[in-house]
């Protein structure tokens, strides 16, 4: 087959598969937060360079005093990013259900993000009140993408309850640490059917080639690009990481094994291995 | 007059004011909000036929940058 060929096949292959989120679907598998910036027109680049197609944003009071137009959301084109509003910051499955109905009637639009935490030192999800709040969700009719920890009980448990998408974190939220128990991410991709996205502790490329390797479905991030040296060139790494990530999945790693084994024959040798058996 | 809150703070404004009256009154420029009356969302339809009482809790709320 032609080199032009096989190229073609891989990557129609990869594109004609969008990721599916209840009723969406994206192209783009790198969903950016857009948190932590240092000015709005950064973020606006690093969106446009990442590639995303799905955003995030917090819900919270207006200021009453601020005259200006101030609506975080017209920095954003619209047309070309879907918004996907967080319940960041509620404790309780009653604050996150408040704040999920409000962000719907303000934006006219079912996605949400459930995001219901512990305490303010880990940020580590309320597992609880994030399954009394899932279960409320769905029979509202919301598409609940849901942030949790990596344990795969509770990804099957809320996959049962409906959920449209289980993210779970790869390690806590803003750390860096990366995926730290591939393990369990392995357990709930074979676990559950609704897409799998790696939600927090992705620190840089790398970090979202891996978990994207280990086959999960997408990869959501906002420290990483926002708090970078420089933002927009992360963004463009996340990018390319998570294509790289899932291209390499796609073709199937080699396994790893403890010895060596030549590249270049052993056939044809001027000299033999002094060391040969 | 009545009082009420709006965004954890003391308002004070005329009885019988609705939702939209209110709005009207703040001037705020936002583009998308949503409104919650002790803590009940209130859908944009009814702004206009919701009546502020004594004591209600106001909140206001739009999008800010998150994760």
């Amino acid at each position: 087959m032609k080199l032009s060929l096989l190229l073609a096949e891989v990557e129609v292959h990869l594109a004609e598969e969008p990721l599916k989120i209840g009723k969406y679907s994206f192209d783009s598998r790198l969903f950016l937060g857009t948190g932590k910036y240092k000015t709005n027109e950064e973020m606006v680049a690093c969106l446009e360079a990442s590639g995303t197609q799905l955003v995030t944003v917090a819900v919270r009071r207006v200021d009453l005093n601020d005259k200006s137009d101030a609506s975080f959301l017209n920095h954003i084109d619209l047309s070309k990013y879907k918004i996907l509003p967080n319940t960041a910051g509620c404790y309780t499955a009653k604050d996150a259900l408040r704040t999920a109905r409000l962000a719907r009637e303000a934006l006219d639009c079912d996605l949400i993000k459930l995001e219901v935490l512990s305490d303010e030192k880990t940020l580590l999800p309320e597992p609880i009140h994030t399954l009394e709040a899932a279960e409320i969700l769905v029979k509202e009719g919301f598409t609940v993408m849901v942030y949790t920890s990596d344990d795969p009980i509770m990804a099957r448990r809320l996959a049962d309850l409906g959920v449209a998408s289980v993210m779970p974190a790869g390690s806590p939220i803003g750390s860096g640490q990366g995926v730290l128990n591939p393990n369990n991410m392995r357990i709930i991709l074979e676990t559950i059917d609704v897409p799998v996205i790696v939600d927090a502790g992705v620190g840089t490329a790398s970090d979202a080639a891996l978990a994207m390797e280990l086959g999960v479905d997408g990869v959501l991030l906002n420290s990483a690009v926002a708090q970078a040296k420089d933002p927009v060139a992360m963004a463009i790494a996340m990018k390319q990481g998570v294509t790289a990530g899932r291209f390499a999945a796609f073709a199937g790693r080699i396994p790893k094994k403890l010895y060596a084994n030549a590249s270049s024959p052993m056939e044809g040798l001027m000299a033999p291995s002094p060391r040969s058996s | 007059m009545i009082d009420f809150s709006v965004n954890g703070k003391p308002y004070q404004g005329e009885a019988g004011m609705t939702v939209a009256d209110l709005l009207k009154q703040l001037d705020l420029k936002h583009q998308r909000i949503a409104v919650e009356v002790n803590e009940d969302v209130l859908s944009k339809t009814v702004f206009g036929t919701t009546i502020l009482e004594e004591g209600d809790q106001v909140e206001v709320v739009s999008f800010v940058g998150g994760g």
